[in-house]
């Protein structure tokens, strides 16, 4: 499986590194919310540090959106579903594969975003630890889910508009527990946000492991 | 000797049409096996089920030994399916989608390697991504997808579509060799004349089910010969084929 997952990782991810659409699209998009939400909210600097934490999120969220439904589209050109399933290729490593490039692409835009709320809200960040635990959870998270939902939807032609609809309720825990994780670390009370970062987790590891074993159905399904 | 693709009142459908309705097939090993029919008479449908693609519901189809109302999966790994779709990605170069795929079927560098040579697309045009090729150039990159995993049957559906001239007789050395080797082909082609030369056989389809079975040969007078001719043969003129009996 791991083998397997390695290729078709490798793969998005050089696809990604020639058309460059993360770079070009997604990161200048993420970009323009942050920076929106701080034209929206600018006259109150003090609500707009307080939801720092929520902005955050919430762009990441949409623009993981872009990311996701790339990923899902790669696959649904020109016989790429059937070549997949005829290569032999397990289904749980195309997941798998599918998954940690999202995630790979998911982590360059957090960091990215990272830098515009530091800059753009004047965020402090404290407790490096938490902070990166809670990435790495929700990004887990954000990636498994989506890539298994984006399967769920292949094939229909109102893929790009049902996936988002989908989505974005499911991964309502994600957002909930990363702002919360996020605001106590951002507090200076890191103590607090470690719950919230297991919550993360366990909702990264049920979706991971129910994609993994999911994946072949959808794909013989679609 | 026992058919590789044997077929016998198959039913397979897409969505609740029966888009194969009762077929009856049987093909050989090393034999190449003309698809005839108009359009919808269930062509593609048989090459995707013998690729296990398209589920049979009803009926006998098994593959290579492998029973596809059973585990019509376990037949993928041993069969290569060139369609209308390439299944190659645009922003990858031709290597890179040759390699890929060739890494997914657990092909070895060297067959990888010899096939990118065998298409001629080893050259300036390895490196070129296949989103700038032509249709002829994409087919043949498809082409080498397929001779990389060096299959056991090739599932060609209008193999002879956008391949030049040179292309074509290229592609038609390669199913000789392929056949040669202990390969089989079903195939399907609007190209009579290229296909009736290369055929052993010719298996007519018409609204999923199986209408006629004839040899094939490129001499005059032979059944091949009045197919190209009339679009139709007498039955006087064809002489019936039955592998199984």
């Amino acid at each position: 499986m791991w083998r397997d997952a390695a290729l078709v990782a490798g793969r998005d991810l050089r696809i990604e590194a020639r058309s460059r659409v993360t770079v070009h699209q997604v990161a200048p998009f993420a970009l323009l919310v942050l920076v929106l939400f701080a034209f929206a909210l600018d006259p109150a600097r003090s609500i707009l540090e307080r939801a720092t934490p929520g902005l955050y999120w919430i762009t990441v969220l949409f623009s993981a959106l872009l990311a996701l439904s790339r990923s899902a589209a790669l696959d649904e050109t020109a016989g790429a579903r059937d070549a997949l399933r005829l290569s032999g290729l397990d289904p749980s490593g195309v997941f798998v594969g599918k998954s940690l490039a999202v995630a790979a692409e998911l982590v360059v835009l957090e960091v990215l975003l990272g830098v515009g709320v530091i800059v753009l809200y004047g965020a402090e960040p404290a407790g490096v630890g938490l902070l990166a635990a809670t990435c790495l959870a929700a990004t887990v998270a954000v990636a498994a889910t989506g890539t298994l939902y984006g399967a769920l939807v292949s094939g229909l032609r109102v893929r790009e508009t049902l996936l988002p609809l989908l989505l974005l309720p499911v991964l309502a825990p994600v957002l909930i527990g990363a702002t919360r994780a996020f605001e106590a670390a951002l507090g200076r009370a890191p103590a607090d946000g470690w719950p919230w970062c297991g919550l993360l987790a366990a909702f990264a590891v049920l979706y991971s492991v129910a994609g993994a074993l999911a994946y072949g159905t959808l794909l013989e399904g679609s | 000797m026992e058919p590789i693709v044997h077929f016998r009142a198959a039913v397979a459908l897409l969505g609740r049409f029966p888009a194969l309705a009762g077929i009856d097939l049987d093909v050989m090993r090393g034999e190449i096996v003309l698809l005839r029919g108009p359009n919808g008479a269930g062509k593609t449908t048989v090459l995707r089920a013998c690729a296990g693609l398209v589920p049979v519901v009803r009926g006998e189809a098994t593959v290579l030994g492998h029973d596809l109302r059973r585990n019509a999966a376990g037949v993928r790994r041993r069969v290569a399916l060139l369609g209308h779709a390439s299944a190659l990605y645009d922003e990858l170069t031709v290597a890179d989608n040759v390699t890929f795929w060739g890494r997914a079927c657990r092909a070895r560098p060297d067959d990888i390697a010899a096939a990118l040579q065998l298409v001629g697309l080893d050259g300036r045009l390895r490196d070129v991504r296949v989103g700038r090729l032509s249709a002829g150039q994409r087919r043949r990159a498809a082409l080498a997808c397929l001779l990389a995993r060096r299959p056991e049957l090739w599932l060609l559906d209008e193999p002879h579509a956008d391949l030049d001239h040179e292309a074509r007789d290229l592609l038609d050395r390669l199913i000789r060799q392929a056949v040669d080797q202990g390969a089989t082909v079903i195939m399907s082609s609007h190209d009579l004349d290229r296909a009736l030369a290369l055929a052993h056989r010719i298996v007519t389809l018409d609204a999923g089910m199986t209408a006629d079975q004839r040899a094939a040969g490129a001499g005059p007078g032979t059944p091949a010969e009045a197919l190209r001719g009339d679009g139709e043969a007498t039955s006087e003129t064809t002489a019936e084929v039955s592998h199984v009996a």
